[in-house]
């Protein structure tokens, strides 16, 4: 739909879901690149605080939102913390994905029974899956890597779950403030 | 918090308990390499308990004996001054490895498809 506008430059015409794409993957890369300066005990244990704006977009503008605010945000964050193209960013990219696959069959689960806080927990787990699969696969190509298994698991429980519940916490304000209206 | 959300934490909390065990070993052990000076002398099925007697660089103060059991195996003695390598005991992990550096002697557990990483650091 791209076209040629007087002043000859190239333009394409840019629709209210890209403005916020661009908007909460800007807020998603600086929780990453904020959280990237904190310390952890070991590599690969991150709280993970951009994957509550990536539930924040599933679970109010759906999952293709969700799904370019997450790539969007392992690019763009790999690129400020000088990590694209390193092994961190295929782990990341890696972690988005499987993420970003369980999350497509999780947000048809019904919502009477399940909230934000599960999907927040499986998208931990799948997050955490993925990078340990990838790094067994690639990057360590040696069964000791399992042993790493249940620790990432119990951070990614912790974590999935504290996540899960600010998501909630930020939905039922935001409901509260209509604020749709605001960040819009 | 929906009864969903419960239970997934629930399922979660088990399925981490499950993996836990992984942290207890670091794969099964398949066979234990006796060398000396780096050279192989012997190869030894981890199946049965069985002995062996190789000769180090302090040969002419005694033998080293490696023992076998299933699934693990040892240096049951070995003429050299400190005994590290007696010490350690019955290795079970893939990768462990017991030295007598002063026999020159060394037994390592290997697993299955072990590829050539000594060890793991960040």
């Amino acid at each position: 739909m791209s076209h040629f506008s007087t002043n000859g430059t190239h333009n394409t015409p840019s629709t209210h879901s890209d403005h916020r794409i661009a908007r909460f993957a800007a807020l998603a890369i600086a929780l990453s690149a904020a959280e990237a300066a904190i310390p952890t005990p070991l590599p690969g244990v991150k709280p993970g605080l951009a994957n509550i704006v990536v539930l924040l977009v599933l679970l109010r503008y759906g999952w293709a939102e969700a799904m370019w605010v997450s790539l969007l945000r392992v690019l763009v964050g790999s690129l400020i913390v000088g990590q694209f193209l390193a092994p961190g960013f295929w782990l990341s990219l890696s972690g988005a994905l499987c993420s970003l696959a369980i999350l497509w069959p999780a947000q048809k689960l019904p919502s009477r029974w399940f909230g934000p806080v599960s999907l927040s927990i499986l998208s931990s787990f799948a997050h955490m899956g993925g990078q340990l699969l990838l790094a067994r696969a690639w990057l360590i190509p040696h069964d000791g890597v399992w042993l790493l298994a249940p620790i990432f698991g119990a951070f990614a429980l912790l974590f999935g779950f504290a996540n899960g519940l600010a998501v909630a916490r930020l939905l039922q304000t935001q409901t509260a403030d209509q604020s749709d209206t605001a960040l819009n | 918090m929906l009864p969903g959300d419960w239970f997934l934490l629930i399922a979660g909390a088990l399925t981490v308990i499950t993996l836990v065990p992984l942290i207890l070993m670091g794969g099964p052990a398949e066979k234990a390499v006796v060398k000396r000076d780096g050279v192989v002398l012997a190869e030894l099925p981890l199946d049965a308990a069985r002995q062996i007697r190789v000769e180090g660089a302090l040969a002419n103060e005694g033998a080293t004996v490696i023992e076998t059991r299933p699934g693990a195996a040892r240096v049951a003695s070995d003429p050299g001054p400190r005994q590290y390598c007696v010490q350690q005991g019955w290795l079970t992990r893939s990768g462990a490895i017991a030295i007598c550096a002063p026999s020159h002697i060394s037994l390592q557990l290997i697993g299955h498809g072990e590829a050539a990483v000594d060890t793991l650091a960040y």
